[in-house]
């Protein structure tokens, strides 16, 4: 931004447009110095509609679970109460889900939320950085007495979203067009958020997978990372977990931590 | 936090050859196989958006589209319905309902 830019005029313009109750600004006028506030309210309605589009488009489940008219509403509500922070658009809303949590004609559906979340983290992964992730053979070189020691590099797109519902399964029916059966809501289901290549790709976590992966891409060594899954989770299969994240692309190189 | 578990090195060393056997199964492709097949997926993913994710899957921000959408004011939370919300079940029998509470 050059040093010299005057933003007094922005400054004027700017505090009511997200603030119905506040009156067109003064330096707002019609022909003739006539008061202008029809017309500032076009600005004030577009910059409302842009915004809830914004959510729309980085939440269409959500929408599609609440209907638009909801959706709206809803978004409405944030809007006014978490205006962005940011110019970048694709950066908004990422308090939505939180706000859906307190949101009260949404305590009915405590599933929403979760679902925000895996949406938020289907964008984020879409926009990290590449990288190529880890091959097979860099775990093939590595030889079985250091495997304990083995601290896996988390690939820039990895997400993960712990869910008490079927967050996975409700995100995975309402992100298309297809028809939306019965879904039974009661089970848990943590999601695995990759990019591999250019493709987000959602999956569901075996159980204690959520801690074993979170824990390794916190840089935590294997042998510790499985630990916990076992105590999390006295059913984790460790094998089945390590080939499905290497599958899913959720890192990029190894190391050698400290023992 | 210490672990109530103890993961000792054979454990660590089978799970380790059993997953590279599984993704040695998974995936007998050679370098330049792969490489095509990849190649293959890139060419059909440009030019193809998903559905349900408007008009971008880059999210918003990313084109250029007129905001001349009317926002419909009033109690837009009372327009019940019309999601796929009722589909989604909770074991006490309690559905999504987007009715005021």
């Amino acid at each position: 931004m050059p040093p010299e830019q005057d933003l007094s005029f922005a400054a004027a313009f700017t505090p009511g447009l997200l603030d119905p109750t506040r009156a067109a600004p003064a330096i707002v006028a019609g022909p003739n110095g006539k008061a202008a506030g029809k017309r500032y309210a076009v600005y004030r309605n577009n910059v409302t509609v842009s915004l809830i589009d914004a959510l729309a488009a980085i939440y269409p489940a959500v929408q599609r679970i609440t209907g638009p008219d909801f959706f709206r509403a809803m978004a409405r509500f944030h809007i006014r109460s978490s205006p962005p922070t940011s110019p970048l658009l694709f950066e908004y809303g990422r308090e939505f889900a939180d706000f859906i949590t307190r949101y009260e004609y949404a305590q009915t559906m405590p599933w929403l939320a979760d679902v925000a979340r895996i949406e938020r983290a289907w964008l984020d992964a879409y926009h990290a950085q590449d990288a190529a992730p880890l091959s097979a053979a860099a775990l093939a070189a590595f030889a079985s007495e250091r495997l304990a020691d083995l601290v896996f590099i988390a690939h820039p797109a990895l997400r993960i979203v712990r869910s008490s519902f079927s967050a996975v399964t409700i995100f995975a029916a309402n992100r298309d067009d297809a028809p939306v059966g019965r879904i039974d809501a009661s089970t848990p289901e943590d999601a695995l958020i990759t990019r591999p290549e250019f493709d987000v790709m959602v999956r569901r976590l075996p159980p204690g997978g959520a801690v074993f992966a979170e824990r390794l891409a916190s840089g935590e060594p294997l042998r510790g990372a499985a630990a916990s899954a076992l105590d999390a989770c006295p059913d984790f299969d460790l094998a089945s977990n390590i080939t499905g994240l290497i599958e899913a692309g959720a890192f990029t190189s190894l190391a050698l931590g400290d023992a | 936090m210490s672990a109530k578990h103890v993961v000792t090195s054979i454990v660590l060393a089978g799970a380790a050859s059993t997953a590279l056997a599984t993704l040695a199964a998974a995936g007998p492709l050679t370098k330049a196989e792969a490489d095509a097949a990849v190649a293959a997926k890139k060419e059909k993913c440009f030019g193809v958006a998903l559905k349900g994710q408007n008009d971008c899957a880059a999210g918003p921000g990313t084109t250029c589209q007129g905001t001349s959408t009317v926002d419909f004011q009033g109690n837009a939370w009372k327009f019940v319905q019309g999601g796929t919300c009722t589909s989604i079940e909770l074991p006490n029998g309690k559905k999504g309902s987007l009715k005021p509470v």
